[in-house]
């Protein structure tokens, strides 16, 4: 089988609210451009393009066939979309390196969550004939899980606080964050709850914004730049649609992704959790150790483009090994309620 | 800088759904008043109930009543419902373990405050004065009082024939904007000019204007100020009637070029007789009066022929 490995990475700022169109084509016109120039690559050279997004972000059916414009595809290019968030696109994308039908491939993922009712939009995610009818939107249910969780004596509202305070110290360093900054844990507890027992900073922001990754394999990945972040695992898995029967606290889901993928200590680890709560329960699913950086672009708290995050915690931590900051590194990606659906891609570097 | 112009966009759809065997007779049984739950075969109870056992995908071994009453496992509070939520008052979330159930049922708690909430408290259903067969059937839970209410037994409904199909409204909301280019073309529209976009790379022009130039990826940045006539690329004649038609069949639907422009799109040609329309016929736009415009193209009614003689096929072969 074939070595491939991520060579390029970048993303839209993260904002509140961007002027750009719910096609997503402003937001990753100038990321294309930088990643294609980071690479030395043209457009020409990427054989495979994939996209995530959800139409529902937009409100109209077939939106994201408008994202194409973007990649300036004349002569005509090979490309695909999935209705998940750009991690299940570089997936894809993996896929098709591996069968060699590409040697070189781009997944990229945005939405403009600001365009509709987020919390609204994601109870369609949920069971159609008993459990979206009572439209629970998402935060909802991510704080029943919470509670669940509190009440198990498995985190305190201080432990989820903490990941806050750790969030947005990190995201410091990453110019494209939407919440960074020093804040005390203390501080945080004396809010409000915006969703008992969540508070509005255990929530990641609304965010608009895109991501995009290229990969490539063994020959040309070399080619392309000095030390990629080879690919040594990349799987996902799905938990049971049935909210109720699932176990919310371990998230088997991801154990059996990470175990798929061959996962032992990595470290760096960039984490896709959308609430503080899920960052422990990921780091316990993942066997994360005291020695593992956690999410140091400050995470999906800092900013949680839907459909974008993921991948961009894929292209976060393969960042670190590209950089030669560490020399193995995990990007994880969910999706779904209360963490339904989670992929695992392992990287390391040679 | 001007901000890009952005109108409502609300949908709304009713998803018809067809049941299947295991919530047809799950749905049946809450119009009646009744809950069923599936046992899967290592003897669990699911609620609602699985179609299919999550872990050993067998089928379940039959259908049994649980509750009414049962227990919160956990809950959540929801202080400001949102639209097509149980109640409109704040209520809990929770999941629910009816008695005989070992699955938690996802719902509503009308508790009062948030204080009132407690995991293991006893919840018992109430139920809709309507009931069709839906999971709405139960309006939400309610806590329960300590000493057994009978009154929910002697309540049951007469048997209800078989549920087989639900409706599941759909409405949402959103702010649809229009990107920096389309607002300058929009609102030039709405001053009565047609605004085209030219590529800085290939040097075509686009309307109606694009983010991108399609085949270079850049933004088209230079405004081209379009004539309102130009040449039918090809169309076709509508003769089949529809919901929603505007203009009476037969009409035409054609491609329009505009001078200038690189790019056809669709518009209505009036003012002749459908057999007349072809392939390189010069048109002019019929404008809505002045008083009625917008930022739409909807300021132009359709396109008539002009008279003039058509243009050479050469002028237009590269854009069809």
């Amino acid at each position: 089988m074939r070595d491939v490995a991520v060579v390029g990475f970048a993303e839209a700022p993260s904002v509140r609210r961007t002027d750009a169109t719910t096609n997503g084509v402003e937001m990753l016109v100038p990321i294309f451009h930088e990643v294609l120039a980071d690479t030395g690559l043209s457009r020409t050279d990427i054989d495979f393009w994939c996209s995530g997004s959800s139409d529902y972000l937009a409100g109209r059916a077939f939106s994201f066939v408008s994202a194409v414009d973007a990649i300036g595809a004349f002569p005509p290019v090979m490309e695909s979309h999935v209705e998940m968030d750009g991690a299940w696109a570089l997936y894809e994308a993996w896929v098709k390196v591996l069968t060699g039908d590409a040697d070189v491939a781009l997944a990229y993922g945005f939405g403009k969550s600001s365009a509709g009712s987020l919390r609204r939009v994601l109870a369609l995610q949920l069971d159609p004939y008993t459990v979206a009818p009572l439209w629970p939107d998402s935060v909802s249910i991510a704080a029943l899980q919470a509670r669940l969780g509190i009440e198990a004596g498995r985190w305190t509202e201080r432990d989820m606080a903490e990941v806050v305070v750790r969030s947005r110290a990190a995201a410091r360093t990453n110019p494209r964050a939407q919440l960074a900054g020093h804040v005390k844990a203390d501080e945080l507890l004396a809010e409000p709850y915006l969703a008992d027992p969540l508070r509005a900073h255990d929530c990641a922001p609304i965010t608009d914004g895109a991501a995009v990754v290229i990969i490539a394999a063994e020959g040309r990945a070399h080619e392309i730049c000095d030390r990629p972040a080879w690919i040594t695992g990349f799987e996902h898995r799905i938990d049971s649609g049935s909210l109720g029967s699932r176990d919310l606290l371990t998230s088997p889901s991801t154990v059996a992704a990470a175990t798929a993928a061959g996962l032992h200590s990595v470290h760096v680890a960039e984490l896709h959790a959308p609430f503080t709560h899920q960052e422990i329960v990921l780091r316990d699913a993942l066997g994360l150790g005291d020695a593992t950086r956690v999410s140091p672009s400050g995470g999906a708290l800092s900013g949680n483009a839907m459909f974008a995050a993921g991948l961009a915690r894929i292209g976060w931590a393969a960042r670190q090994l590209l950089s030669g900051d560490a020399s193995t590194a995990l990007g994880h990606a969910t999706s779904g309620p209360a963490l339904q659906q989670n992929l695992v891609c392992v990287m390391e570097a040679r | 800088m001007t901000t890009p112009l952005s109108a409502p966009l609300e949908i709304q759809f009713d998803y018809t759904r067809s049941l299947g065997p295991v919530l047809s007779k799950f749905m049946t049984a809450l119009a009646e008043q009744r809950i069923l739950g599936s046992r899967s075969a290592d003897g669990r109870v699911h609620v609602p109930p699985a179609e299919y056992d999550p872990v050993t995908f067998s089928a379940p071994t039959d259908l049994v009543e649980v509750g009414p009453e049962g227990s919160v496992l956990t809950w959540s509070w929801q202080p400001e419902p949102a639209e097509g939520q149980p109640l409109s008052h704040p209520f809990g979330w929770a999941f629910i373990r009816l008695d005989g159930a070992d699955t938690g049922l996802l719902h509503a708690v009308d508790a009062g405050s948030a204080d009132q909430m407690r995991t293991g408290m006893r919840v018992r259903p109430r139920w809709a004065p309507e009931r069709s067969g839906h999971i709405r059937d139960i309006q939400c839970f309610e806590p329960a009082a300590k000493d057994a209410d009978t009154r929910s037994s002697a309540e049951k409904s007469a048997t209800a024939s078989d549920v087989t199909m639900i409706t599941t409204p759909i409405k949402l909301h959103y702010q649809h904007s229009a990107s920096a280019e389309e607002s300058r073309y929009l609102r030039a529209l709405r001053a009565g000019k047609i605004i085209g976009q030219r590529c800085p790379a290939c040097g075509k022009v686009y309307v109606p204007p694009r983010g991108a130039c399609p085949t270079d990826g850049v933004p088209t940045t230079t405004d081209v100020e379009l004539p309102d006539h130009g040449t039918v690329t090809t169309f076709c004649v509508v003769n089949v009637p529809f919901q929603g038609q505007r203009v009476p069949s037969p009409y035409v639907a054609a491609s329009v070029l505009l001078d200038g422009a690189d790019i056809a799109f669709q518009h209505l040609i009036l003012g002749c007789d459908p057999a007349d329309v072809r392939m390189g016929m010069r048109v002019r736009a019929v404008w809505r009066p002045r008083e009625q415009w917008g930022t739409t193209s909807e300021n132009i009614d359709h396109f008539e022929p002009t008279g003039e003689p058509d243009a050479p096929y050469e002028s237009y072969a590269h854009h069809l």
